[in-house]
């Protein structure tokens, strides 16, 4: 993957864009491109939509960048540009639905408790070469509620800080814990103990409850 | 001392800031004290902590080819 300019480097390819070099744009935004990717599908869910918004936010980007004043890190602002494009796609196909009924307001996450207790060996670190495996771990996270997808997306797919995901999201930290809690709770209920039960080591733990 | 106990439920609320490393040192050690003698908290502590691992790889959600391409194309053909 490749690294993002430093800070300074950065500022100065903010700098020479604004300026007028558009080559320099490609240079600020190529090491973002996967991240901007998958916070869009991560909204979306659909690969052509998701390169759409991702095309378009990087667009606006490019059109908004002289009014990037380096309050936030470039990436935390990309990726702002790129949520809020895609979450105005999402109502834009879906007119009568203002807010997802999904979506639970903050503070009204409610608990949810793990259900699964098989006692899971290590993962190799290969298991996600074979298509398979992959796209069970993907088809996963897309079966999580919005809310608890894109905190998981934002904070664990993409490594942003708690607090880099509750300013993207708009929601409050404690907000960002609660749902990133029930997000790999839920994503661990739904995997284990693997495809084919190859990821337990002991099968006795299934449906055990400790209380 | 021993640790004041903690229930199951408590140390699943915690879990996750556990894993972050974000809960204070008394929480930790209490946490901790349990889950060395719970078999479900830890299973549920090491499938977390898989399933964290394994979305974090990189080869999960891939991108489509050519994005870059023709992202650039698009910024050249801007007016």
């Amino acid at each position: 993957m490749p690294q993002p300019p430093t800070a300074g480097g950065e500022a100065e390819l903010i700098r020479r864009v604004c300026g007028g070099e558009r080559e320099a744009f490609c240079e600020l935004v190529h090491p973002y491109e996967r991240m901007v990717y998958v916070t869009a599908i991560s909204v979306l869910k659909n690969p052509a939509d998701a390169e759409d918004v991702a095309q378009e936010a990087m667009l606006k980007a490019f059109t908004k960048l002289a009014s990037f004043r380096g309050e936030s890190r470039f990436s935390t602002w990309l990726i702002q540009i790129t949520y809020n494009e895609a979450k105005m796609k999402l109502r834009r196909g879906r007119p009568n639905l203002f807010e997802s009924i999904d979506d639970p307001k903050e503070g009204q996450d409610g608990d949810y408790w793990p259900r699964d207790f098989a006692d899971w060996r290590p993962i190799p670190s290969d298991t996600l070469e074979r298509d398979e495996e992959r796209r069970a771990l993907e088809n996963a996270i897309d079966s999580l509620q919005p809310a608890y997808r894109e905190v998981l997306v934002l904070r664990d797919v993409q490594g942003f800080s708690i607090e880099e995901t509750s300013t993207v999201l708009g929601v409050s930290k404690p907000t960002v814990k609660t749902r990133l809690l029930r997000a790999r709770l839920m994503l661990r209920d739904t995997l284990a103990p693997g495809l084919d039960g190859s990821w337990s080591r002991r099968q006795n733990y299934r449906k055990v409850r400790p209380w | 001392m021993a640790e004041i106990e903690i229930s199951c439920v408590e140390v699943w609320r915690e879990i996750s800031n556990y894993l972050e490393q974000d809960v204070s040192p008394e929480l930790r050690a209490r946490l901790e004290a349990h889950l060395k003698v719970c078999t479900h908290c830890s299973a549920v502590l090491d499938g977390m902590r898989n399933v964290v691992g394994l979305v974090a790889d990189g080869r999960v959600i891939q991108m489509p080819e050519g994005f870059g391409k023709r992202l650039y194309k698009k910024i050249e053909e801007l007016p």
